[in-house]
């Protein structure tokens, strides 16, 4: 598109937010009772983080990887591609997340220690959000339950819970897990509720925002490393 | 022609083709008026149907049904031309289910555009469109937003002459290109332009307006209602009394009869899922509409010094 430089967002809204909000109704619909092993799985994926360690660690990050294969195939690709071009490309995306995660999951090595106290609080509160808060965002803001957004089964939700387990788990390659689901919430959907005056648009990006400084605070290449390295302090 | 004889030609149509009485070309109180192409003679309503948004419901079978209700009223209160674009999400798509479920109605007018740079692939993207709408052939294929017109309007004249289509178009949206836009009406054999043209984007009344008059280019008007957005401007106030003298009932008419009373203007394309707003808005090409003073009228009380 030529001058797209002086489209606004909202020039660029291709579908309605009546119509955005029937693609969580025809999702969670058509693949029950899906959404309620996803629910499950949110509770699982908590439990892990909380329990923390090396095993926990490896199976967080393929519990994630599996969940943003399969929405980047079942969401990007399949649901909301067609009214939205642009998500073939969010669908690539969310495959090559899955890619790194599967493999740090298999290969990385994993720190038994937890992490520090502040930075493992806000990952949990970050998955737990992302587990019970999202769901909740449908009905309390007068759409049903039909619409509810879960982690496992939607994007934002999944976003959101990756970035708390990065934060829980001590693994040094997990700094470059961080950058995709860190885009997610300010590029993606929330552009998309800001055009279409959803009251909701700022709730993932202001979850997200403490991550940024957080994970260059934990994840600083070359920090503690070598013997005599000065490191900024760590989160907490 | 010069200049001043268009301005002049402007003028005198601008006093003299809107009327305070039945619409020119109207058949019938109930259906919309209609104006012809010039390149070609064929008349066509004055209001068409946008599909921007509305009609990008994806595989939503409710909302592809419903989409075919405002399809089944909008040829129902006699509209035509129907406007799409491959940018448009899924609304070729859906506009092809409503032609299917109505029984492919025969007076459809079909409007699409072609929308990639590459130009070797714009033959590839238009055989998609036709098929997805489920039609023999498109009425008109307009480049949207001039993009890669240089190698888009040789294939497009080339269908034409081929039989293929039968209108060659341009268009652009929300004020841009509007130098570019004129060069090329000025210097191609094009039969429509595409613009935004309403109550308060009016800068197409200086130039490109008056050139498809002098160039004999037919014009549809996108936006007429700024998405929505002017209607909820103007909902805040009362519809002024005055508007019965140009059978108005709502703002929505209000609207539309200043864009299509003028006298270049061949169609507006409005967008929207509502069977009740589809009439409305046919409604409004039908009956009295404004001449030259009310519509000056209209456009200073909305500028609120009315």
């Amino acid at each position: 598109m030529s001058e797209w430089w002086t489209y606004s967002l909202r020039d660029l809204l291709l579908f309605s937010s009546r119509t955005y909000t029937r693609l969580f109704e025809l999702h969670n619909q058509e693949w029950w009772p899906l959404p309620l092993f996803a629910l499950a799985l949110g509770a699982v994926l908590f439990a892990l983080a909380w329990r923390g360690g090396e095993r926990a660690g490896r199976a967080l990050l393929l519990v994630l990887a599996a969940c943003w294969l399969w929405v980047a195939w079942a969401w990007h690709a399949q649901r909301y591609a067609p009214i939205n071009w642009a998500a073939e490309y969010f669908a690539w995306a969310w495959g090559v997340q899955a890619v790194l995660l599967g493999l740090v999951a298999w290969q990385g090595r994993f720190d038994a220690a937890p992490a520090a106290a502040l930075r493992r609080g806000f990952g949990l509160f970050l998955v737990g959000a992302a587990w019970v808060i999202y769901p909740l965002l449908a009905p309390l803001l007068g759409r049903g339950w039909t619409p509810a957004e879960l982690f496992g089964m939607a994007p934002d939700p999944t976003a959101l819970a990756t970035l708390g387990v990065l934060l829980t788990i001590k693994q040094r390659q997990a700094g470059g897990l961080f950058p995709i689901p860190a885009a997610v919430p300010p590029d993606q959907r929330e552009a998309t509720l800001w055009a279409m005056d959803a009251p909701e648009f700022w709730i993932a990006p202001l979850a997200s925002l403490p991550c940024g400084p957080a994970f260059v605070l934990a994840y600083l290449p070359g920090c503690g490393d070598k013997p005599g390295t000065q490191c900024p302090p760590r989160v907490a | 022609m010069k200049p001043n004889s268009t301005r002049r030609r402007l003028l005198g149509a601008l006093a003299a083709a809107p009327l305070l009485g039945p619409a020119a070309g109207l058949a019938q109180p109930t259906r919309p008026a209609t104006r012809t192409i010039a390149s070609s003679g064929e008349a066509i309503p004055l209001v068409g149907l946008g599909t921007w948004i509305t009609f990008n419901v994806g595989n939503d079978r409710a909302a592809r049904d419903a989409s075919a209700e405002v399809m089944r009223a909008f040829f129902a209160a006699g509209g035509r031309l129907i406007d799409s674009s491959p940018m448009y999400g899924s609304a070729q798509e859906v506009i092809g289910y409503g032609l299917a479920s109505l029984g492919r109605p025969a007076d459809v007018f079909s409007a699409d555009k072609v929308w990639i740079s590459d130009g070797d692939r714009g033959r590839t993207q238009m055989d998609t469109s036709r098929r997805l709408w489920g039609v023999p052939r498109f009425d008109l294929m307009q480049v949207h937003n001039l993009l890669s017109w240089e190698v888009h309007l040789p294939t497009l004249f080339a269908m034409k002459a081929a039989g293929q289509l039968r209108y060659v178009g341009i268009t652009t949206s929300h004020g841009r290109r509007h130098g570019d836009m004129e060069r090329i009406m000025a210097s191609q054999p094009i039969d429509f332009v595409q613009l935004t043209y309403n109550l308060v984007d009016r800068e197409v009344e200086q130039r490109l307006l008056p050139l498809a008059l002098e160039r004999g280019i037919a014009v549809l008007v996108n936006r007429p209602f700024q998405q929505g957005a002017l209607l909820d401007r103007l909902a805040r106030r009362p519809l002024p009394a005055w508007a019965a003298e140009i059978d108005c009932t709502s703002w929505a008419q209000f609207a539309l009869k200043f864009v299509i009373s003028h006298p270049a203007v061949t169609c507006a394309i409005p967008a929207t899922t509502r069977v009740d707003h589809v009439r409305e808005n046919l409604a409004a090409a039908g009956r009295r509409m404004p001449d030259a003073a009310m519509r000056a009228r209209m456009a200073t009380f909305v500028a609120g010094r009315g």
